[in-house]
């Protein structure tokens, strides 16, 4: 039951809560009854999601908001605290062995620190071709000439690929990164922040490239990052995290031209453009929320010009105002 | 010419690999004054990070600095014992990483580390030493600093953890922070707020400041002035405002129009063709020839440094 209208991915109500567990002088003290607790980050908070076959979605948000963890879960490689995914309609908690195994592969996640993400003890060659070696998407004797490919399309050098990684500037280390999720052909990538090392002249062809292999395999895409330049150029819709929650979605054009939420006006501004020279940085207005301890109501009152009373005490809903363009604003009520 | 700070001339520093040697650093001169803000950018290998590794005294075999000279308040730091290289780094000069984790070890609190980092270098009581890592990370934007400086370095996300390898370099108020990428992994409003504390350090306490980035949107903000490196030379420097205006190198043109914002949306972006050279065999002549539109026979032969008086420097037979 998959067609046009099933998202590829969805979620519904998907959080992830982190516990930090107490340490043993923590534990003592909690024993002899002081008050101390476990400390708690409510990483993603209740977020309901689509990403539908051959569309691009970028994903962005302040650092820490909760955009890898999310990445994470809708990829199957971090369990949920709660709520359900779905794969092609599926809830995956409720899928066959072998349809656990495709979304597996069919789902590839490509990291945002390709240093941590690549084993050092491995060559090139062992980081990209073992995967499609053991899926079968190759044989030992085509291996080579299925490399050479593999890395030529992500802008590698083939002849590098006895190569550790630790012997690659960061950009081609990202690249390595790229190639291995894309030895295995899948039809959906998440890619976290998978441009950010790239110097943009690779990051060009990177770019070139997700865009040809999403017409070419009608590839389905959730973009994360922090550039609202490479966002803006790539994606289809965009969504708006904050601490945890999506607080804005809709196509690019409408978030670019008709930012609803205070948060994304606030993003939008920021975004370094080569015609603004030698700006005089200003500091951000209002202290950065502790995800430890976000403030109730909106997360994003402390910093909202336009705070109302009822953003202090009640959360939001997510509201749609206007067709596909849904916000998580009390401005939205009215 | 007491203002100068920095001055690196003719540097060189090669990697003897067994496929042969690949030159990082081929050359490369430049200057960085007190307080002012410099940037680096260029392509992923071209050798900005192997530039302030060198400056930083942190080429490790096979690598090593082959030639040239680096002055330090006019002081050549080249061939410093390992003595001086510690009082060196961090107090005079400290690099942010592009990898949090290279500064940040993951099995030691943040506190631990912090402050140890300021007692290396200054006799300081714990506590104030405790104080002053505090106030660094509200500077940066780390919320509850008193609480979150109890935790290891894998309990905060990717742009946390950059932040706190970013207030660690600031600990000792050095002279000059070599910042290498640092904010690629950011939101633009952490980054805003982040190149804001830079900007007012160099600007009220006269730090200077190396940029490296792949990014020139944020050059275009921040720096006074830019270097273009390719390959492993500087190919194209000077005033920020002339350089994006009006690149006198092809691939510096290229570089400008490859930048996403500046094109329509969705349309394949401008691409330089080709592939950044292997260090190892760098084409005879400009290292750009292959890949450049303008290249012709003179380009076969290795174009010099031509510096114009206001101190624009271009390293091309045919600048545009
Ligand atoms: N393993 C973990 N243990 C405890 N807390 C964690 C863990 N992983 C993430 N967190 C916390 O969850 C929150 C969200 O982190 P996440 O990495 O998803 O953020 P992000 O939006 O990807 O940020 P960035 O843009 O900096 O990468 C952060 O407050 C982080 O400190
Ligand atoms: N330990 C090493 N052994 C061999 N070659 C090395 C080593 N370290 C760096 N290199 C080479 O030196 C060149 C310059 O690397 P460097 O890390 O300075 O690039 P960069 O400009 O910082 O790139 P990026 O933007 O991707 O970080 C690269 O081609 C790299 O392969
Ligand atoms: S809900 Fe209130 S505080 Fe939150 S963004 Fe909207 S107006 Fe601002
Ligand atoms: S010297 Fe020749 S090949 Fe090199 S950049 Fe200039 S025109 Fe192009
Ligand atoms: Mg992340
Ligand atoms: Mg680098």
């Amino acid at each position: 039951m998959s067609d046009d209208k099933t998202p590829f991915i969805s979620c519904k109500n998907l959080s992830r809560v982190f516990v930090k567990k107490l340490d043993f002088a923590g534990k003592i003290a909690r024993t002899l009854g002081s008050k101390i607790r476990e400390e708690k980050v409510q990483a993603v908070d209740s977020v309901d999601l689509d990403v539908m076959p051959g569309e691009v979605l970028g994903l962005v948000g302040e650092s820490g908001c909760g955009k890898s963890t999310l990445g994470r879960m809708l990829c199957g490689i971090l369990p949920s605290s709660n709520g359900d995914i779905f794969y092609k309609g599926n809830n995956v908690k409720k899928m066959s062995t072998k349809e656990a195994l495709h979304y597996a592969i069919n789902v590839q996640m490509i990291f945002q620190d390709p240093y941590a993400s690549l084993n050092p003890r491995k060559r090139v060659n062992q980081i990209i071709g073992e995967a499609p070696l053991y899926h079968g998407l190759t044989t030992k004797k085509d291996l080579d000439s299925y490399l050479e490919d593999v890395m030529l399309r992500c802008g590698l050098d083939p002849t590098y690929k006895n190569r550790y990684p630790h012997q690659f500037s960061g950009g081609q280390r990202q690249r390595i990164g790229i190639a291995r999720a894309m030895a295995v052909q899948p039809e959906c990538l998440v890619c976290d922040e998978s441009v950010a090392a790239l110097d943009v002249s690779i990051q060009a062809q990177i770019l070139n490239l997700f865009m040809d292999l999403r017409k070419e395999l009608n590839l389905t895409c959730l973009f994360i990052s922090h550039d609202l330049g490479v966002v803006e150029h790539i994606s289809d819709r965009i969504a708006v995290m904050y601490l945890g929650r999506i607080v804005e979605i809709a196509s690019v054009e409408k978030l670019f031209s008709e930012p609803f939420h205070p948060y994304t006006q606030a993003l939008l501004n920021e975004v370094p453009r080569l015609d603004k020279r030698d700006v005089d940085f200003a500091p951000l207005k209002g202290e950065i929320p502790s995800p430890l301890d976000p403030p109730e109501g909106c997360h994003f009152h402390p910093r909202c010009a336009h705070a109302m009373d009822i953003c202090r005490k009640v959360i939001p809903e997510i509201k749609e105002t206007a067709p596909g363009h849904k916000t998580r604003c009390h401005l939205a009520d009215v | 010419m007491s203002n100068e700070l920095l001055d690196i001339k003719k540097l060189e520093t090669f990697f003897y690999t067994r496929a042969g040697i690949a030159k990082a650093v081929n050359g490369i001169s430049l200057s960085v004054d007190k307080g002012e803000i410099v940037g680096i950018v260029g392509e992923s290998g071209s050798g900005k990070s192997v530039t302030g590794f060198s400056i930083m005294g942190l080429v490790d075999p096979p690598g090593e600095i082959a030639g040239g000279s680096i002055k330090f308040k006019g002081e050549e730091i080249i061939g410093q014992t390992e003595e001086e290289w510690r009082s060196f780094r961090g107090a005079k000069v400290s690099m942010i990483f592009q990898d949090p984790m290279m500064t940040l070890n993951p099995v030691l609190r943040i506190d631990t580390q912090m402050i140890e980092a300021i007692r290396a270098h200054e006799k300081v009581s714990k506590k104030e030493a405790r104080r002053r890592c505090v106030e660094t990370l509200a500077m940066v934007g780390i919320p509850s600093p008193a609480e979150r400086i109890k935790s290891y370095p894998h309990q905060f996300s990717g742009g946390m953890r950059q932040r706190v390898a970013i207030a660690i370099g600031l600990l000792n108020k050095p002279d000059l922070i070599i910042a290498d990428e640092p904010t690629t992994a950011l939101d633009v409003t952490i980054q805003g707020q982040i190149l804001s504390e830079m900007q007012t350090l160099c600007r009220k306490t006269g730090m200077a400041l190396i940029w490296i980035t792949h990014d020139l949107t944020v050059i275009a903000g921040l720096a006074h002035k830019v270097a273009v490196m390719y390959a492993g030379k500087i190919i194209e420097s000077g005033n920020v405002q002339e350089v994006l205006d009006e690149p006198l190198h092809p691939y510096t043109h290229g570089l400008i129009g490859s930048v996403p914002s500046r094109n329509k949306r969705g349309q394949p972006l401008y691409q330089i063709p080709g592939m950044t050279p292997s260090l190892i065999n760098i084409p005879e002549g400009c290292s750009f020839r292959m890949r450049c539109p303008h290249a012709d026979e003179i380009c076969m032969k290795e174009p010099d440094e031509t510096i114009s008086d206001n101190g624009r420097m271009v390293r091309c037979h045919h600048p545009l």
